[in-house]
């Protein structure tokens, strides 16, 4: 078959809403994009453990102790299918985490904010979770079969947490008015951030387009972004604190909310390095990894030598 | 609320011991978090934190019931200095790195176990349902630090190197586990406690049939002068409670 005739194929399977799985044909270039959105994923789980893993040992009761170490445990969970559903595509993990370690893959820039505080546990699970529900929940209808399964349980997942979040933010905004302050700041610090991980405005977005098309994406970046806002600004006020921006209002004509205008320089030095914790998250990632070398040759070296073992057995 | 720790109750005593042992350790485990050798590794390891923190709390909150109002697991947990933690020293020892972490736990779950299994046996009802509930948690915890201790003693020259620095390091922790203190053994008498003197040939058994396989040479037995249990620790603890605490201290008395 002419590759033209193969990529009428592919498309009109996607039109039909078909999964695409493993072995069957797909372009170069879907292939390529469904590995770097994927890997990007995977890489934003573990990155993203840092930040919260940071308070693991502060966690002001044992209860939130464990639920903390439980939900940093299933992100973890949630890398480890993701780097599985991105071999499907015939990379390895170990590539993918070269490509993270020499900067050459990105991740959520969220995670290149530092959590100063407890309330910020609170913060992220509502808004930053929050926002990845909005993101993931369209990909578990994405057109590649094991991207669209590991999205379902990772949204079943993701969605309790983002409950946890609030529910954090919640106790704080009905605690003394010090605890009440905390959840404000955390608020103030991580709002605009949110905003920004749905990414570029459509009009910059470089892959917005083609995406579409092969239903790896559902929503443009400005419509899910919108979504959020809508769906955040009344939790909001239930909690009593006050999303940081004046140019918040309902409008009635669109039947949304209208927010203020992005710090887009602000999202292009982050995702560039310079945001307050991009050093510190790559030599902690850079950092593992290496002082891992030893201990992941040793369980090579062992497994050969129990192989060889059976062999001699065998024979 | 700050509470001055006097409680003498030599079961409120043995709880904490019981509950201090799996918190430190599980704190120090979830130092890991995010820098684990492999991603399975970590998840590995929090896990076990996990598993940890929630048996810790099972202890504490038998405790705060025998003790009343106004304790709590987290009064316990949070409030305590360190000459009132009665935990073994050779939890609070620091990660370092990958081996010295596997062979701490190796050394701890090689006791944990056979001591949950007397546990499930206690004469109080309360503490015989937690060791059966722990138990199967930590059946897992032993085969994992077993295997992981098995692997690197018999990996390469570099890791069977590490480990056995790092089990030279540790061992002079390792009897702790077996030598009652006075509350304890009061509660041994009333059938409460776990006699320690009958678990711990299978202790000895399973460490040397474990370091054997692994290649790894077991040190000649040190006598222990530390005394954990009756609250007299490392260096290390203060740092340990200093950030497992620093909320709770920092503003005494919210809900969190």
């Amino acid at each position: 078959m002419r590759t033209t005739h193969l990529e009428d194929n592919f498309q009109q399977k996607i039109d039909a809403e078909e999964r695409i799985e493993p072995k069957d044909w797909m372009p170069e270039t879907y292939r390529k994009t469904l590995i770097r959105q994927i890997s990007q994923h995977a890489h934003s789980e573990i990155v993203g453990m840092l930040p919260e893993g940071n308070w693991i040992t502060r966690a002001p009761t044992l209860r939130r102790k464990a639920a903390l170490l439980a939900k940093v445990q299933d992100e973890a969970g949630h890398g480890l299918y993701l780097y599985c559903a991105a071999e499907t595509l015939g990379v390895s993990r170990d590539t993918l985490l070269d490509e993270l370690h020499t900067g050459k893959a990105k991740y959520s820039s969220i995670f290149n904010y530092p959590t100063i505080a407890w309330a910020d546990m609170g913060a992220i699970g509502w808004l930053v979770d929050g926002a990845a529900i909005m993101n993931q929940v369209p990909l578990c209808r994405a057109s590649y079969g094991p991207y669209a399964r590991a999205m379902v349980r990772i949204c079943k997942e993701e969605s309790f947490h983002q409950r946890q979040g609030f529910e954090i933010m919640l106790t704080l905004s009905k605690g003394t008015p010090t605890q009440k302050a905390m959840a404000q700041d955390a608020l103030n610090r991580w709002w605009w951030p949110s905003l920004m991980m749905f990414g570029p405005n459509d009009a910059e977005s470089q892959h917005t387009e083609q995406s579409v098309r092969w239903k790896i994406k559902r929503f443009t970046n400005d419509e899910l972004r919108q979504k959020f806002v809508d769906a955040t600004v009344p939790q909001a006020e239930i909690l009593g604190i006050t999303i940081p921006d004046p140019d918040l209002k309902w409008n009635e004509e669109r039947g949304h909310y209208d927010f203020g205008a992005i710090n887009w320089d602000e999202f292009w030095q982050v995702v560039k390095g310079n945001g307050p914790c991009n050093q510190e998250r790559m030599e902690a990632r850079i950092k593992a990894h290496e002082d891992g070398e030893w201990v992941r040759e040793a369980a090579m070296a062992y497994a050969n030598k129990q192989s060889q073992k059976l062999t001699e057995q065998v024979a | 609320m700050n509470l001055e720790f006097e409680s003498q109750d030599p079961l409120v005593q043995y709880c904490l011991l019981l509950a201090d042992n799996v918190l430190i350790l599980g704190q120090r485990l979830g130092e890991w978090c995010g820098h684990g050798p492999t991603l399975e590794q970590d998840i590995a390891l929090t896990n076990f934190a996990l598993d940890f923190v929630g048996q810790s709390r099972l202890y504490y909150q038998y405790a705060a019931e025998v003790l009343g109002n106004p304790h709590s697991e987290d009064s316990l947990a949070f409030l305590r200095d360190v000459p009132a933690y009665n935990n073994i020293q050779l939890v609070e020892q620091s990660n370092r790195d990958f081996a010295q972490t596997i062979i701490r736990q190796f050394l701890f779950d090689s006791w944990h176990y056979y001591f949950l299994e007397q546990l499930q046996h206690s004469g109080d009802e309360r503490l015989s349902a937690i060791a059966a509930k722990s138990i199967k948690e930590v059946a897992y915890h032993l085969r994992f630090s077993s295997e992981w201790t098995i692997r690197l003693g018999d990996g390469t020259e570099e890791s069977h190197k590490k480990m056995q620095a790092a089990l030279n390091r540790l061992w002079v922790f390792s009897q702790e586990s077996l030598n009652p203190a006075d509350y304890e053994s009061e509660l041994i008498s009333k059938g409460i406690a776990v006699d320690l003197a009958q678990i711990s040939a299978k202790v000895a058994q399973k460490r040397k049939a474990i370091f054997e396989e692994a290649t790894l040479n077991m040190p000649e037995l040190i006598p222990f002068f530390g005394n954990g249990k009756k609250g007299l620790h490392t260096e290390h603890l203060g740092f340990i409670l200093t950030e497992l605490q620093y909320m709770q201290r920092a503003y005494p008395g919210l809900q969190w």
